[in-house]
């Protein structure tokens, strides 16, 4: 039960981030934060497609990390989540094409690395 | 360092500190307002849960960081935001020290140290490496 819902909420997790992702990216630099135009950003980012499907992701994933939370320890449902690290870069540099340089894929391994540590 | 890439690290750094300060507080008031024995099991109880005042602090928290994480996306890459915004997990650790009074042991150090330092590393490069259009009209200064 405790791995199944910590599937769910990886699974949940890296669809929502990568979607919300592509949608920011569309949505292009917020530049302005003055309250007049955060609200029209918000209002745009109600009518993204890639950020609506992204929330939704991001809501899964939020019910099943209460659910975890109800169940087992802090130290142990935030920890797990760095799985979601080694998928989002992978298709961040498959699906979005980004530039993954050697030099993020390097502070990558040593970020996966250090959370493995601080969460065992 | 030109006026445009100062201002871009600027914004990036104030924004990552949001990101970064209220998620691991949202998860730790979320964690405190539901004990081990909190019953969930229909979704009328997570909705209920939602109320009690702590579960309510940690949601407002992580819309917050949503909100944050959403503007820092807007501009910089996922994989230039994944690795920076991993600082959290340090300050997931200060705080069981800090706030639970948990010990930090010797092999949490190192993971520290390592989250630390290849932060330090992807930090210092450019957010963003694909285009991006300007925001909509109305939205720019």
């Amino acid at each position: 039960m405790i791995w199944a819902l910590v599937a769910l909420m990886v699974g949940a997790t890296t669809a929502g981030e990568v979607l919300q992702a592509a949608g920011m990216r569309r949505h292009g630099e917020i530049r302005d934060f003055r309250p007049g135009a955060i609200g029209r950003a918000l209002a745009a980012m109600a009518r993204n497609r890639f950020v609506i499907a992204g929330v939704a992701a991001m809501a899964i994933s939020f019910f099943a990390l209460m659910k975890l939370l109800s169940m087992t320890d802090l130290s142990f449902a935030v920890p797990v989540s760095a799985v979601t690290y080694v998928m989002e870069t992978v298709l961040a540099k498959y699906l979005l094409k980004e530039r993954v340089s050697g030099l993020r894929w390097v502070g990558a391994a040593l970020v996966i690395c250090g959370v493995t540590l601080v969460s065992l | 360092m030109t006026p445009e890439t100062a201002r871009l690290r600027l914004k990036t750094w104030i924004c990552t500190l949001i990101v970064v300060f209220s998620n691991p507080f949202g998860d730790y008031f979320l964690k405190r307002g539901l004990p081990d024995s909190a019953h969930l099991s229909t979704p009328l109880e997570y909705i209920a849960a939602l109320f009690q005042p702590f579960v309510a602090l940690g949601v407002l928290l992580l819309i917050v960081w949503q909100l944050s994480r959403m503007a820092l996306l807007s501009w910089a890459d996922l994989s230039y935001v994944l690795p920076v915004t991993s600082v959290g997990y340090v300050v997931v650790a200060l705080i069981g020290k800090v706030l639970l009074h948990e010990t930090i042991t010797d092999r949490r150090w190192a993971g520290i140290v390592l989250i630390m330092a290849g932060v330090a590393l992807v930090s210092g490069s450019a957010p963003s490496t694909v285009p991006r259009p300007a925001e909509p009209a109305g939205g720019s200064r």
